[in-house]
């Protein structure tokens, strides 16, 4: 690469799969407008090709680019350098509270399992010969299950939630939010079996309120309000309401 | 950890909670005006029906109240197993139960 940029990143990135491993050094040029995925990339390509990572549409949609960026989870495709380090540093980690399979990328298959616990599969209300359910898009339950549709599933809420962290059995921010868009949704099938799910043991009581998936969801949604209606409505059912 | 019973338990105990807790802040402020003795409190407190209503539904509130949100630190935070965890909270439900109620007793009892 003929780079005369003599400005230089050093780059920690975490090497290793589930049995263990630690942070190693790199130095990556300094460029514009360089992104956290784009210096994974730039080691992967210029220094290590044995470097695993995962990331496939690169703007922000698919949600599997996720990472520990100097300690905090991000979305690596949408995270500019220059806006998490003011030096000229950065440590690079796999996602938290999901196992390593190798340096950054971790198994997500916990993380789609609790989805599926929490009701997350969608189970349609008519079969093609009944023509759709008419949802009114100003109706006050389409509202609400619009504000969590566009999650990405990237995980970094998950990440981020130190109930997680702490109790293995929580279903986690982005699974219960789900929960929650299918309990405003009215194509979808057998409502209360999905709140059945979420007021299960590791459901959503399980949850503190202290808002870490929201402060850090890069697509600004609030898995911390959708749980919270869930623990409204599940305990609003128990008195028959 | 938590299902739908502990987490109402939780929260309706905090409910009961909250008034008495003001109560007690606003007797004690009272209280202490003219010097604190135990025969002025003795006076106040023994042989009545109220403030052993008052007192016993707080220690009950109390002991629920605490007893769940332990459960709850002893599992996520001192990584003690589940069941040893209910087992542990149910321990410190009775016991501050039959502590508090021995104390609601003594001085309300004449
Ligand atoms: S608000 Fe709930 S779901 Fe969100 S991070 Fe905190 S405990 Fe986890
Ligand atoms: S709620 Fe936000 S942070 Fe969580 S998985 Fe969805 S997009 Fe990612
Ligand atoms: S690569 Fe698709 S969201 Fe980052």
């Amino acid at each position: 690469m003929t780079d005369s940029n003599t400005e230089t990143l050093n780059v920690s990135v975490w090497r290793g799969d589930a049995s263990g491993g630690q942070f190693r050094d790199y130095q990556v040029p300094v460029q514009e407008n360089q992104t956290v995925l784009d210096v994974v990339t730039w080691i992967q390509q210029k220094i290590d090709d044995t470097l695993s990572y995962r990331f496939a549409c690169r703007v922000g949609m698919c949600g599997s680019c996720a990472m520990t960026v100097n300690g905090e989870p991000r979305w690596t495709c949408r995270t500019h350098v220059n806006r998490v380090t003011q030096s000229s540093s950065l440590e690079i980690g796999p996602l938290r509270n999901l196992p390593v399979i190798k340096d950054l990328t971790t198994d997500m298959d916990p993380f789609f399992d609790k989805w599926t616990k929490a009701g997350g599969t969608h189970r349609a209300s008519r079969s093609r010969n009944d023509g759709m359910v008419p949802v009114d898009p100003a109706s006050k339950e389409r509202m609400i299950a619009s504000e969590g549709i566009e999650c990405i599933n990237c995980a970094v809420c998950y990440a981020a939630c130190d109930t997680v962290a702490a109790n293995p059995q929580y279903l986690g921010p982005a699974s219960l939010q789900r929960a929650w868009t299918l309990v405003n949704d009215e194509k979808h099938d057998d409502r209360s079996a999905v709140l059945r799910a979420v007021a299960a043991e590791g459901g959503c009581y399980n949850c503190h309120s202290h808002g870490s998936c929201t402060r850090y969801c890069p697509v600004e949604l609030n898995p911390m309000k959708a749980v919270a209606g869930l623990k409204r409505t599940t305990v609003a059912k128990l008195w028959g309401k | 950890m938590l299902n739908v019973r502990l987490y109402m338990l939780q929260r309706l105990s905090a409910l009961v909670m909250a008034p008495l807790v003001v109560g007690h802040i606003a007797v004690m402020i009272v209280a202490v005006q003219g010097g604190l003795t135990t025969a002025e409190i003795l006076s106040r407190t023994q042989g009545s029906l109220w403030w052993m209503l008052f007192y016993g539904l707080f220690v009950i509130a109390v002991s629920v109240h605490a007893a769940i949100g332990l459960r709850v630190v002893a599992y996520e935070w001192l990584g003690v197993k589940q069941k040893l965890s209910a087992l542990l909270s149910i321990i410190v439900f009775i016991g501050l139960l039959i502590l508090g109620m021995r104390a609601v007793f003594a001085v309300t009892l004449s």
